[in-house]
């Protein structure tokens, strides 16, 4: 009986061995395609397609935005801090779309590099805060991303007098 | 404690005990999911880029973690109705399925309704969310299993055999946003680390999270006496339990 059951545990650890190679090996095999965008590097490096819409992602580049007063009409460029690439859209900006914001941008790429985008979604980090608690990072110089290791070193600044001078 | 285990492994001896421990487990989900729903929409401050919006997040992430935990409790259950011959682990992971679906569906639905404002869209087809989705229907096919073979012990066999495969996709799930490039973010709490929110934001989703498990438990202890019954209705001690023919 006691045979009988280690075999048993033996037969099914097994089977979920092989199972979990099988996944991680047709998961590897589809990488690039289960990656929901190109980053701009990849774009650069001519790995995205050119014959069909692709989708790319990055964040918005500082003072890149640029609204044509009399339509819906932008232009922006998506960066990953080491290329950047110029979209431009015609259509409503999700409302968490702003300058330095993670973008997803679906849309043709066109020959000289640049690509026309159908639809611009907005993605978020991981932090979540409250506004006074951004606002005070933000006069004591810090981006809203360093609030993890700020918060790592000392309690948040919410509601103490962040130290002055540093923007 | 080997005999007190052997005790609960029986159907009678977890009868029992589901018996003292359920209407606790009831009592605490109940208290701790209205105090943390209360606490989360109407006094946790909103975010600075999401306003009330991420208030979605209190009923979310619970659904999300615990479609995923009570998948993982029904493929341990599973393997030990396999390896050790355990009917009360079958009914176990019996009882809970049809919560974790439930719970899936719920992470999902929050999640597209939380999209739209956020993301600007109620689906893509992210790698975080495509194995969600195939969590749902992981669940999906354990239930029909269930159904379609009448027989117990097979369908038992099946059953369990479908979930422990399927077990791999949690790890998946978990690790997509971090393997893949995702439109989903990556975990606020890790841990390892601490949350990248203020306290006054986690401490009720704390609250609904265990809320969550606490209902959990109470259902999984309420249907799995059920199961119980149904399936024991001919020993002698649950007909002397309902009164029948003793």
């Amino acid at each position: 009986m006691r045979r009988q059951r280690r075999q048993r545990l033996q037969v099914i650890l097994a089977m979920l061995v092989l199972a979990a190679i099988a996944a991680g090996l047709m998961l590897y095999a589809l990488r690039s395609n289960i990656n929901l965008f190109f980053s701009p590097m990849q774009v650069v490096a001519g790995e995205a397609p050119m014959d069909r819409p692709i989708r790319a992602g990055g964040l918005v580049a500082k003072d890149s935005v640029k609204r044509d007063p009399q339509s819906l009409a932008v232009r922006f460029a998506v960066t990953d801090h080491v290329e950047s690439i110029q979209v431009r859209y015609r259509g409503i900006l999700p409302d968490l779309f702003r300058e330095g914001q993670g973008v997803v941008v679906l849309g043709e790429l066109q020959p000289e590099g640049w690509v026309r985008a159908d639809e611009v979604l907005a993605r978020h980090d991981e932090n979540y805060m409250p506004p006074e608690v951004a606002d005070a990072l933000k006069e004591a110089g810090y981006a809203p991303e360093d609030y993890r290791d700020r918060a790592d070193q000392s309690p948040p600044p919410a509601g103490t007098q962040p130290d002055a001078g540093v923007e | 404690m080997w005999a007190y285990l052997h005790k609960l492994a029986s159907p009678q001896g977890f009868y029992a005990l589901s018996v003292r421990l359920s209407p606790w487990c009831w009592g605490l989900a109940l208290t701790l999911m209205v105090v943390g729903t209360i606490w989360g929409l109407g006094f946790a401050p909103a975010d600075y880029q999401q306003g009330n919006s991420f208030r979605i997040i209190y009923v979310h992430v619970p659904a999300a973690l615990l479609a995923q935990s009570i998948y993982v409790t029904m493929a341990v259950a599973g393997l030990v109705f396999l390896v050790w011959r355990i009917k009360l682990a079958d009914m176990a992971a019996t009882a809970m399925a049809p919560l974790g679906a439930a719970m899936t569906f719920l992470a999902l639905f929050s999640g597209a309704v939380w999209g739209v404002p956020t993301w600007g869209t109620w689906w893509q087809w992210d790698a975080r969310l495509t194995s969600m989705l195939l969590l749902l229907f992981l669940y999906f096919g354990v239930l029909a299993l269930r159904g379609a073979l009448g027989g117990r012990q097979s369908a038992a066999r099946a059953a369990s055999v479908l979930t422990l495969v399927g077990v791999i996709n949690i790890p998946i799930i978990q690790y997509s946003v971090e393997w893949w490039y995702t439109l989903h973010q990556p975990a606020t709490f890790s841990v390892t680390s601490r949350p990248a929110m203020p306290s006054d934001m986690w401490l009720p989703l704390l609250v609904m999270v265990l809320g969550f498990y606490c209902l959990f438990l109470a259902v999984t202890l309420t249907r799995t006496r059920h199961e119980i019954l149904r399936r024991e209705a001919s020993r002698r001690w649950v007909r002397a339990l309902t009164g029948e023919g003793s």
